[in-house]
């Protein structure tokens, strides 16, 4: 939580003044991310104009929207991933735990360490199951070689897949589902033990035994994690998000309550789109 | 009933373009094995050749060749895979970087000679490496160099752009990236390609004709400045100048040469194919 001068305000009395959050109702949570002036732009187009959010610590922030509204756009900033697109340009600023992540000095190897992604597509690389998990830890050293199995364990347990992968840790990634895989894709991005988790549409390529899957796997995240998910899902929002943002065009229509954007939403461009009408 | 006569005639005519193309292939193939397959001995294999090419087996300049290709690879190998990689996951696209890619292309279609002679006045004469191992090396590394790095591009361009998001997603560097997901997935395609480049090194003439290769030596060269024997030079000594050679030994030479470049093809085609099976993105 930044306050107006820039400070960041302890968990506590952030809580106490329930500061950041106008809506009336909502429980009083810290701010992880706060965007402010954000505006995107690939070569001449625009991708998102002036988005300002706070996004929660250790709660699920949805967002919503059309295809092509820029809501993966808006997700891709968080961690930088744009930089990887040659020609892209950023307008305003991003704060995580009130620190701008465009600054000059900011590392950007460090700053993904902290802010992992998960992708729409289950991308694990073509190595074992194992190596998979451990190519974090390995990376940036986070454990001696013996205690790496243990890690990775964890790390495949918190992402709800050790039972299935235990035996065949060996075996390619490859051979796995496609829930499977996904799975491993956040037991590979909780490894680095990041503060923040990315999902860009975690479920569009799953089943729905395996969405539910993921789901549950999210509220139980949310202890530990800021999550941040992409959707085309409007009931996935509905069921695991507590706060929900409506993109449309680049802009951040609305942002709110999950159940408030749902069951009250205040621009009637939501409203057409939460109730169906079109997108 | 017209289309259906086209189609056949189409047919039959393509048919016999493919046996045309193979039928020499074949012939030269059956002819050597033929001829040279009774010159194949333990001894032809294992020994030097004695009383001017006469008599004897050609093993210094089998083991000549082989020395050159591994010097090859040594030299080829970083160079090829250190451009291709620059270029496919460092360099900014852009005007400078098609006229590399331009020059690369057209330096693979320089005649091999125009290579000897690039290798002779550099290596040679001005470095001063004399007529040896390592200036032989030098010369059909750069040769095979613009090969090693069109196939290493294809192969690294054929990495799925989602792995390297997912390493970067991670906090990988660059080249973090490159060197623990990048190559090794592309790798069988690197390999493949430069092997089939290598093969094509080791039956070259011209580029040796200046730089290494000795029209007679008797003995194996004691250090990479030491004049070598090879067999593409070995065989244009023999075909040439000792006439008095029993073909058997000049037929059996050659079988021996064309042996080696397909069973590096062959290696090639197998790591490929290993490469496909695997492949499952």
């Amino acid at each position: 939580m930044v306050d107006t001068n820039g400070e960041v305000i302890s968990r506590g009395r952030a809580k106490r003044e329930g500061m950041g959050f106008t809506s009336p109702d909502q429980d009083r949570v810290r701010t992880k991310i706060q965007v402010e002036n954000l505006s995107l732009f690939y070569g001449n187009s625009q991708a998102l104009k002036n988005v300002n959010v706070s996004i929660a610590d250790r709660e699920i922030t949805a967002l919503i929207g059309p295809s092509g509204c820029g809501k993966s756009s808006f997700l891709r900033c968080l961690n930088r991933m744009n930089d990887l697109i040659p020609d892209t340009r950023v307008e305003g600023d991003i704060k995580l735990d009130g620190e701008s992540i465009f600054k000059k000095n900011v590392d950007v190897v460090a700053l993904r360490r902290r802010v992992g992604m998960v992708f729409q597509q289950p991308n694990p690389f073509p190595k074992s199951i194992f190596d998979n998990v451990a190519y974090g830890p390995r990376l940036h050293r986070l454990c001696s070689k013996s205690e790496l199995a243990d890690h990775v364990e964890r790390s495949l347990r918190q992402a709800a897949l050790w039972d299935e992968v235990k035996d065949k840790l060996r075996s390619s990634a490859l051979e796995l589902s496609g829930g499977q895989q996904q799975r491993l894709c956040i037991a590979r991005a909780l490894a680095v033990q990041p503060e923040v988790l990315l999902m860009d549409e975690p479920c569009s390529a799953l089943d729905p035994i395996s969405t539910f899957r993921i789901e549950e796997l999210m509220l139980e995240l949310k202890q530990q994690y800021t999550l941040v998910i992409v959707t085309h899902n409007m009931y996935q929002a509905s069921r695991v998000a507590k706060f929900t943002g409506f993109f449309l065009n680049g802009e951040l229509v609305e942002f709110g309550l999950t159940r408030d954007i749902f069951e009250r939403p205040k621009d009637p461009r939501t409203d057409d789109y939460v109730r169906g009408r079109f997108g | 009933m017209n289309a259906k006569l086209r189609e056949r005639l189409a047919f039959a005519l393509l048919a016999l373009v493919t046996v045309l193309v193979i039928v020499p292939v074949a012939f030269v193939l059956l002819i050597l094995l033929i001829r040279g397959l009774p010159a194949i001995s333990w001894e032809f294999l294992t020994q030097e050749p004695r009383s001017g090419m006469t008599e004897g087996g050609i093993f210094p300049a089998i083991v000549g060749t082989f020395y050159l290709v591994v010097g090859t690879v040594i030299v080829a190998l970083p160079l090829g895979i250190g451009g291709a990689v620059y270029m496919t996951e460092y360099a900014r696209p852009g005007k400078a970087l098609r006229l590399i890619r331009l020059a690369i292309v057209n330096l693979a279609g320089v005649p091999s000679v125009v290579y000897g002679l690039f290798g002779l006045g550099l290596f040679v004469i001005f470095l001063k490496f004399g007529t040896s191992l390592i200036s032989g090396c030098l010369t059909l590394g750069v040769l095979v160099v613009p090969i090693v790095i069109t196939a290493t591009e294809e192969a690294l361009r054929a990495v799925p752009q989602s792995f390297r998001e997912a390493s970067a997603s991670l906090g990988a560097s660059k080249w973090q990236t490159v060197s623990r997901v990048v190559l090794p997935t592309a790798l069988p395609g690197i390999l493949t390609g430069t092997i089939l480049a290598i093969s094509r090194a080791a039956g070259e003439t011209a580029p040796i004709l200046f730089t290494c290769a000795a029209f007679y030596l008797s003995r194996l060269p004691h250090s990479i400045f030491d004049p070598i024997l090879a067999l593409p030079y070995h065989l244009y000594g023999l075909a040439t100048q000792a006439t008095n050679a029993p073909d058997t030994i000049k037929y059996g030479t050659a079988l021996v040469l064309i042996a080696l470049v397909f069973g590096t093809n062959i290696t090639a085609i197998v790591l490929r194919l290993k490469a496909r099976r695997t492949k499952r993105w």
